[in-house]
C-alpha cells in the first residue's frame, strides 16, 4: 500500500506543479468570467454609444411620435436626402420613411457603416409601435381598452416530491442536465487520455520495466489513474471555488458599475420601447421564474452526483485508456483501438441533446443512466430533473461494479502490453494477453 | 543464494523456458548467457517476480520468492530509461522509496552514491538535460542504491565509453567484494571472462551448459598448442610413436607458426622433450577456447 502512495504521490504532484496545470486551472474560471464580462461590457458600450438619427419622413406620420433613448437621439433632417448622405458621420444615420409607409411597412436606413443589430431593432420597434396604434384608431379600435385587457397566464410547473410540492423549471434543469453532460464528456477524455499518454510515455523511455521490479503492474496502473484522478478533482474544486469568488467580485463590480441599469426608470422605457407591453411583463415574469428556480436548484446535491458519476466515469474509462496506451508504442497507434471506447461516450453524449433532455424519464434515458457505460453522462442529464432514488443508487452500484470490470480486463491487459515493445497489437494479441496466466 | 529448479515459461505457442534449473553460488558473479531470444530476459523477469513461471520455483536464500524479496534485488533491465522530466534526485529518491527506503536512507545514500560517481551536481537536473553514459550512470546508481543482495544486470554496458565501462566494472567487483551476489547478463564474451566466475548459457529455451568458468574452458579444452621456431625445418613426430598432430603451419619471415594437437595421451613435457632436439623454439602456447568460442560453438551445434 505504501507502494501505490508514493506512486500517486508522484502521479499527483508531477502534474500539479507543472505550469500549464496552473494556466488552465486559474485560465479557465478567468475565461468564464472574461466571457460573461465581455458581453456585458459589450451591451454596456453599445447602450452608451450614442447614435444620431437623421429623419426624412414623408408620410408625416411617424416623426413626432419618435422618442429618444439613452442611446438613440432622433432629429429632423434639414437638407434633401442627397445633401443629407453626403454629411453622415461616425454614428450618424438617415432614416427615410416612405410617404406610403402604412401600405409598404418598409423604411430605409443610410449609414456610412453597417448599423448595429441594437439600432436597428430599435428603430424597428418604435416604428412598428407607432404604425401598430395609427392602424388601431384608424381601424376604430380604442388604444385604452385594448391596453387594459392584457390577460397575463403564468403556468407554474410543480413537481412533487418527498418535501412537497416544488417550484421546477424544465428549462433550467435543461439547461444545467446540458452543462453537465459537456463537462463529463470532455473531463473523461482529458484526464483518461492523460493516464494513456502517461503509459505511453512509460512504456515509450522504458522505464516501466525498472518500476514494475518493485512494484507489481496493477499498483503502478491503480497509482497512475487515481494520482490523475486527484489532478482531476483538484482542477474542479479549484475551478468552483475560482469561478465562484471571480463571480462574486465581478458581479459587485458590475452592479457599482450601473447603478441604474435595472432602475424602474430604465424598465419603463424599455418596455416602452417594446411593442408589446405585455411581452416584457411575460419576459420578466420567466426572469423570476429562473431566478426562483436556481434558487430552488440543490447545489450541493448536483455537485455531489457530479463528483459521483465524474469519478465512477473516470475510473471505469481510465482503466480502458490505461489498457489502450499499454498496447501501443506511440499516441498514433491508439487510434483503432479508442473508437470503442469513445461510441458509448459519444453515443450518449448525442443523445443527451436529442432525446435525453426532452424526455428524461423515457425509457431511453432510463437505459443509458444505468449501463455504466454510459451512465455518468446518462444519470447526470437526468439528475437536475429528479431522479428516483432507488435509480440513483442502482446506477452508481452498477458503476461501481462496472469500473471493477473494467479495471480488472485492463489490468490483465496492462501487465503484457507495457513489456512488450515494438509490437503492433491486434485485438487479437489483446485477448491473448488477457489469457496470459500471468 | 538462488536456486533455480525446473523453471518452464509458455506464452501462448511459444516456449520460452524449457525446463530450466541452475544454481547461483552466494558472492558470485554469475554471467546468464544465450543468443537474442534464448529466454535470457524471461528468466531474468520471473527472478524479478515481474511473471510468474508456470511451472518449476525459485528459491531465494532457500525460501520461495515472495514480495519481501523484491527489496533484495537490484535490477538493471536492458531496456531502460527514466522520466525525462523529473529531476534526477527526485527520480533517484523516487525509485529508492519504491525498492522500500525511507525517505531519509534514500537521500543519504543517493548523496554518497552521487558523490563516489562525481555527480554531485545532477540532483537538479532534468534526465533529458544528460547525455546517454550519463543517464546510465544514474540507472546504475538507481539499481544498486538499496544495497541489494542479489544484483541483475542486463547488458549493462551498453551505451557506455570504454572509460565509463571501467568505473561501472569496477563498481560491480566492488559491489560484488562487498558481499553482493551478481548476475550478469551479456552478449559481450570478453567482459563474461573477465569477470564471471559461473557461467550459464541458454539457447532455444533450453539450458544447454552450466560451470565454472574454468571448469568449462578446461572441458573445452583441445590440447591444442600454438609454437613458434626459428627454423624452416618440418616437425616431426618420432619414428616409433606420434606425439602430436600439425594442423597448420605459418611461414614466418623469422621461422614458423604451427598449431598443433596431442595425441595419444602425450603430454606437454613429452611434445616439448621432443621438439627442442628438432627446432629453436620461441613460443610454446596451449590454445585455450575462450567463452566466445564455446558460446558460438554451443549455440551452432543446439
Amino acid at each position: 500500500m505504501k507502494k501505490i502512495f508514493l506512486i500517486i504521490k508522484r502521479e499527483y504532484l508531477s502534474r500539479v506543479k507543472k505550469k500549464s496545470f496552473l494556466i488552465v486551472t486559474f485560465l479557465v474560471p478567468l475565461l468564464f468570467l472574461g466571457m460573461w464580462g465581455g458581453v456585458i461590457a459589450l451591451s454596456i458600450q453599445d447602450s452608451a454609444s450614442l447614435s444620431t438619427i437623421y429623419v426624412i419622413d414623408d408620410s408625416g406620420l411617424i416623426i413626432n411620435d419618435l422618442n429618444n433613448t439613452e442611446s438613440l437621439s432622433f432629429e429632423k433632417a434639414t437638407g434633401s436626402p442627397t445633401e443629407e448622405k453626403s454629411q453622415l458621420g461616425e454614428n450618424q444615420f438617415l432614416l427615410i420613411i416612405p410617404e406610403d409607409v402604412l401600405e409598404s411597412q418598409k423604411l430605409a436606413l443610410l449609414s456610412s457603416q453597417k448599423p448595429s443589430i441594437f439600432v436597428q431593432s430599435e428603430i424597428s420597434n418604435q416604428v412598428n409601435n407607432i404604425l401598430r396604434k395609427t392602424l388601431l384608431s384608424n381601424a376604430g379600435i380604442d388604444l385604452k381598452t385594448l391596453d387594459s385587457i392584457q390577460p397575463n397566464v403564468k403556468v407554474t410547473s410543480l413537481e412533487i416530491t418527498e418535501e412537497g410540492e416544488q417550484e421546477s423549471n424544465a428549462g433550467v434543469a435543461m439547461g444545467i442536465g446540458m452543462f453537465a453532460s459537456i463537462m463529463i464528456y470532455l473531463t473523461l477524455f482529458i484526464y483518461g487520455s492523460q493516464v494513456m499518454r502517461g503509459v505511453i510515455e512509460e512504456k515509450n523511455n522504458r522505464v516501466v520495466e525498472i518500476i514494475i521490479s518493485s512494484v507489481k503492474p496493477f499498483q503502478l496502473m491503480l497509482g497512475k489513474i487515481v494520482g490523475i484522478g486527484l489532478v482531476g478533482l483538484t482542477q474542479f474544486l479549484l475551478w468552483i471555488a475560482l469561478s465562484g469568488s471571480l463571480l462574486t467580485i465581478g458581479g459587485l463590480i458590475i452592479s457599482s458599475q450601473m447603478p441604474d441599469a435595472f432602475s424602474a426608470e430604465e424598465m419603463s422605457t424599455i418596455s416602452s420601447s417594446v411593442p408589446n407591453s405585455a411581452a416584457f411583463a411575460q419576459q420578466n415574469t420567466l426572469l423570476d421564474d429562473v431566478q426562483g428556480t436556481l434558487a430552488g436548484i440543490d447545489f450541493p446535491y448536483l455537485i455531489t452526483c457530479f463528483l459521483i458519476f465524474f469519478i465512477g466515469g473516470y475510473l471505469l474509462y481510465s482503466a480502458l485508456f490505461a489498457a489502450v496506451g499499454s498496447a501501443v508504442d506511440s499516441e498514433t497507434e491508439t487510434q483503432q483501438f479508442m473508437l470503442p471506447i469513445t461510441m458509448p461516450l459519444l453515443f450518449t453524449y448525442i443523445m443527451s441533446f436529442g432525446v435525453l433532455v426532452r424526455d428524461p424519464q423515457g425509457p431511453l434515458a432510463f437505459w443509458l443512466s444505468m449501463i455504466p457505460f454510459t451512465s455518468p453522462i446518462g444519470m447526470m442529464v437526468r439528475v437536475p430533473f429528479g431522479v428516483p432514488l432507488w435509480q440513483l443508487g442502482l446506477s452508481i452500484v452498477l458503476l461501481i461494479g462496472g469500473f471493477i470490470f473494467t479495471t480488472w480486463v485492463a489490468s490483465r491487459i496492462y501487465r503484457v502490453g507495457i513489456l512488450m515493445y515494438g509490437k503492433k497489437a491486434s485485438y487479437k494479441e489483446l485477448i491473448k494477453w488477457f489469457k496470459y496466466r500471468k | 543464494m538462488l536456486e533455480v529448479q525446473d523453471i518452464v515459461k509458455q506464452y501462448a505457442k511459444h516456449l520460452a523456458l524449457d525446463h530450466v534449473s541452475f544454481s547461483i553460488k552466494k558472492g558470485s558473479i554469475f554471467g546468464l548467457l544465450g543468443p537474442n531470444g534464448a529466454g535470457k530476459t524471461s528468466l531474468i523477469r520471473i527472478i524479478n517476480q515481474i511473471t510468474a513461471p508456470d511451472n518449476g520455483e525459485i528459491l531465494f536464500n532457500g525460501e520461495p520468492l515472495s514480495e519481501k524479496h523484491i527489496s533484495q534485488i537490484g535490477y538493471l533491465p536492458e531496456e531502460r530509461g527514466l522520466y525525462k522530466k523529473m529531476l534526477i534526485g527526485e527520480q533517484m529518491l523516487y525509485l529508492a522509496q519504491l525498492k522500500g527506503l525511507s525517505r531519509a536512507d534514500a537521500v543519504e545514500r543517493i548523496k554518497h552514491w552521487f558523490e563516489k560517481m562525481d555527480m554531485e551536481t545532477w540532483w537538479n537536473k532534468r534526465v533529458e538535460d544528460l547525455s546517454k553514459g550519463m543517464q546510465q550512470k544514474v540507472q546504475f546508481v538507481a539499481t544498486v542504491i538499496h544495497q541489494p543482495e542479489l544484483i541483475i544486470l542486463d547488458e549493462p554496458f551498453t551505451g557506455f565509453d570504454p572509460v565509463n565501462v571501467d568505473v561501472i566494472k569496477n563498481e560491480i567487483i566492488d559491489l560484488n567484494k562487498k558481499g553482493a551476489t551478481i548476475i550478469f547478463s551479456t552478449h559481450r564474451m570478453e567482459s563474461v571472462e573477465e569477470l564471471c566466475d559461473s557461467i550459464v548459457l541458454i539457447n532455444k529455451s533450453k539450458k544447454v551448459l552450466d560451470g565454472k568458468v574454468s571448469e568449462i574452458k578446461n572441458t573445452y579444452r583441445k590440447h591444442q598448442y600454438l609454437i613458434k621456431y626459428s627454423d624452416r625445418l618440418p616437425l616431426l613426430n618420432p619414428e616409433e610413436n606420434e606425439l602430436f598432430k600439425v594442423l597448420n603451419i605459418q611461414e614466418l619471415e623469422d621461422g614458423n607458426k604451427a598449431t598443433i594437437e596431442l595425441v595419444n595421451n602425450y603430454n606437454i613435457n613429452d611434445v616439448l622433450g621432443h621438439l627442442i632436439n628438432q627446432v629453436q623454439l620461441q613460443e610454446f602456447t596451449e590454445i585455450i577456447p575462450s567463452i566466445h568460442d564455446i558460446f558460438v560453438k554451443q549455440v551452432k551445434e543446439n
